[in-house]
């Protein structure tokens, strides 16, 4: 059975499920993603091997890619490759333990490539070097050749999911502001990006300010701002053909902060009439509209619940900006938020079990995370200005805004941990803004 | 009037900056620029050109921070606006909110739209027909300062009002 391979077909606009996963097995070799700083688990990937004539260079980028996906959480040490005593010159031959035991590989990760015309397929395999044993069996993906980056980043997931018993989110895209020019007058535009940044595409061009866009529950569409008209309205775009219509475009009023409901049916966003900003719900068909809040303060950025159930946002009806939750058809809300400071942009968990947000105290700006209840915050950033997190699909990163001080500052987004570890910036090409990160395609 | 002349060379050079770009605010429908005129400014000796409007009687009034409410310099300055709006009834205006960088996003958006309606509403008190005059926010999209510090901040947290000529009549 183990030479028998489970065969995962990667469409270019299919969205396959996984077919015959590899059930999570219970072995010694696990990284438990806790809060505690973690020792990294040092791990070997040899360029996986090139099957047919002229996949070499593609066997390369593969595990290289493979490699960055794994090296980027910060879970994970790869050990260089001229520090192997073993290659693996052959997929299907037996693994030489020893060699990577004597090199404290505790995982090794194997794999084939074959190219047939714009067809690649690659086979990979996971071993738990120490027990000595395959860890899951081994998998199979086809695709075309052009796919070849969402391949190795499936290997990656996969990998990653069998080591620490989390979902994975390297296959998986990031919609963006793409910022550029000078403070005094930046231009912005929507662009959408693998999330380590590569496969960058515009969606919008820069004639308008673009704010904040949203994707959808399947990560087809896009929600976001534009003023496009002059006046800030919510539109809708469809990310494969690029179409785009305007949502809520009543005069006189502005209409912002928009985000889809999970079952991604319907809307809720920001709607100020006469000065006054208030939430409501949108069902996109239909374009029916009903008022969830009625207050003189100014209620924004809400947040479903995954289940949908519930609604968090941010109102500063106490007399600064503070966190509530109401239940999605509107109602009594319940703060949350009681430290000091102030606290905007909250956004659920796609787990259910923390808000992230942002926050401001003493002229610093913050990234954190509380549980739903406000017990618990963390605080996992701080700088001048950081705002607007998303999160990754499993729950366990979080992508925002840090914006620089001065005339001279730029916008960039960055990465963290939910532990607060592996801060980085996002490799981008130029600046951006407003991240909103896909579920897992 | 000595604070007013400073306000008054900025709006002129940014008016210049959207002529050469047109579409910077998107689809050209209106014209409206943060801080542009969306039209020709004329000379602010003719006191019923928007070039007067802007220097003479002053197009801008500026905001405490996390405030929407107006200063009473601010609200002389409204009066004023208000006088000159019931005497050139051939315009229309946009009142366009802002708010410095140190704030959310979409907060500041909420905040910049409390602060132009601050200054409509006063308009519309004081007789200006409320179908003349029009309220938009820009948030932190728009500074006209940028230094992060108090000194550009507290020109960024301001409410300008944009006039047009009427072309409807």
């Amino acid at each position: 059975m183990s030479r028998l391979f489970a065969t995962v077909m990667i469409g270019v606009m299919a969205l396959t499920p996984w077919a015959h996963k590899a059930e999570a097995q219970s072995t010694p070799l696990r990284i438990e993603i806790t809060d505690g700083v973690i020792e990294p688990l040092p791990y070997a990937v040899p360029d996986f091997v090139a099957e047919t004539q002229g996949s070499n260079q593609v066997s390369r980028d593969i595990s290289q890619v493979i490699a960055a996906d794994l090296n980027g959480t910060g879970l994970f040490r790869q050990i260089p490759a001229n520090a192997h005593i073993s290659s693996i010159t052959n997929f299907d031959s037996p693994v030489q333990y020893a060699d990577w035991k004597a090199i404290n590989a505790q995982a090794l990760i194997s794999g084939g490539v074959s190219v047939s015309g714009n067809q690649l397929e690659v086979r990979f395999r996971v071993y738990d070097v120490f027990a000595g044993t395959e860890l899951g069996s081994g998998l199979r993906f086809k695709g075309t050749l052009d796919g070849w980056r969402r391949m190795a980043h499936k290997v990656a997931d996969e990998v990653y999911a069998r080591i620490t018993g989390e979902g994975g989110y390297f296959d998986s895209r990031v919609v963006f502001v793409s910022e550029t020019g000078p403070k005094s007058d930046r231009k912005k535009r929507l662009a959408v990006m693998d999330y380590d940044g590569a496969n960058l595409q515009f969606l919008t061009d820069s004639r308008a300010i673009v704010l904040a866009p949203r994707f959808s529950p399947k990560g087809d569409r896009v929600l976001y701002t534009s003023y496009e008209t002059g006046f800030p309205q919510v539109y809708v775009l469809d990310v494969g053909s690029v179409q785009r219509r305007v949502l809520s475009n009543e005069s006189g009023t502005m209409s912002f902060a928009p985000r889809f409901s999970p079952d991604g049916s319907s809307v809720v966003m920001s709607v100020t009439e006469g000065g006054n900003t208030d939430l409501y719900k949108m069902n996109i068909a239909s374009g029916q509209r009903q008022r969830l809040t009625s207050t003189p303060s100014i209620e924004t950025a809400p947040s479903y619940s995954p289940d949908g159930s519930k609604i968090v946002f941010e109102s500063d009806r106490s007399g600064t900006q503070q966190l509530y939750i109401m239940n999605a058809n509107g109602g009594e809300a319940t703060r949350i938020s009681f430290g000091k400071g102030r606290y905007g942009t909250p956004v659920w968990s796609p787990r259910g079990d923390l808000i992230a947000f942002t926050k401001q105290n003493k002229g610093r700006f913050h990234i954190g995370v509380m549980r739903t209840d406000g017990s618990e915050e963390r605080l996992l950033t701080a700088s001048f200005l950081d705002e607007g997190p998303t999160w990754s699909p499993n729950g366990r990163v979080i992508m925002f805004t840090r914006e620089t001080k001065g005339s001279g500052g730029v916008s960039a987004l960055y990465s963290v941990d939910v532990s607060g570890r592996n801060l980085k910036p996002v490799s981008v090409t130029g600046g951006g803004s407003d991240p909103s990160w896909s579920p897992l395609q | 009037m000595k604070t007013w002349t400073k306000a008054a060379f900025l709006v002129a050079a940014v008016a210049l900056g959207a002529c050469t770009d047109a579409d910077r605010f998107g689809g050209g429908s209106g014209g409206f620029g943060a801080d542009g005129t969306g039209g020709v400014a004329g000379s602010s000796a003719d006191p019923t050109s928007i070039a007067y409007f802007q220097e003479a009687v002053g197009d801008r009034v500026l905001f405490a921070v996390d405030q929407s409410t107006l200063s009473e310099q601010g609200r002389l300055t409204v009066l004023s606006q208000a006088n000159w709006l019931l005497e050139n009834t051939d315009y229309v205006a946009v009142v366009e909110g802002h708010a410095d960088e140190q704030g959310t996003r979409e907060y500041n958006l909420a905040l910049g739209a409390r602060r132009a309606s601050a200054v409509k509403e006063l308009l519309v008190s004081q007789g200006v027909a409320s179908n003349r005059v029009r309220t938009v926010s820009y948030g932190k999209e728009r500074p006209i300062e940028v230094c992060s510090q108090e000194s550009c901040y507290a020109q960024n947290r301001r409410a300008v009002t944009v006039l047009t000529a009427n072309v409807s009549g």
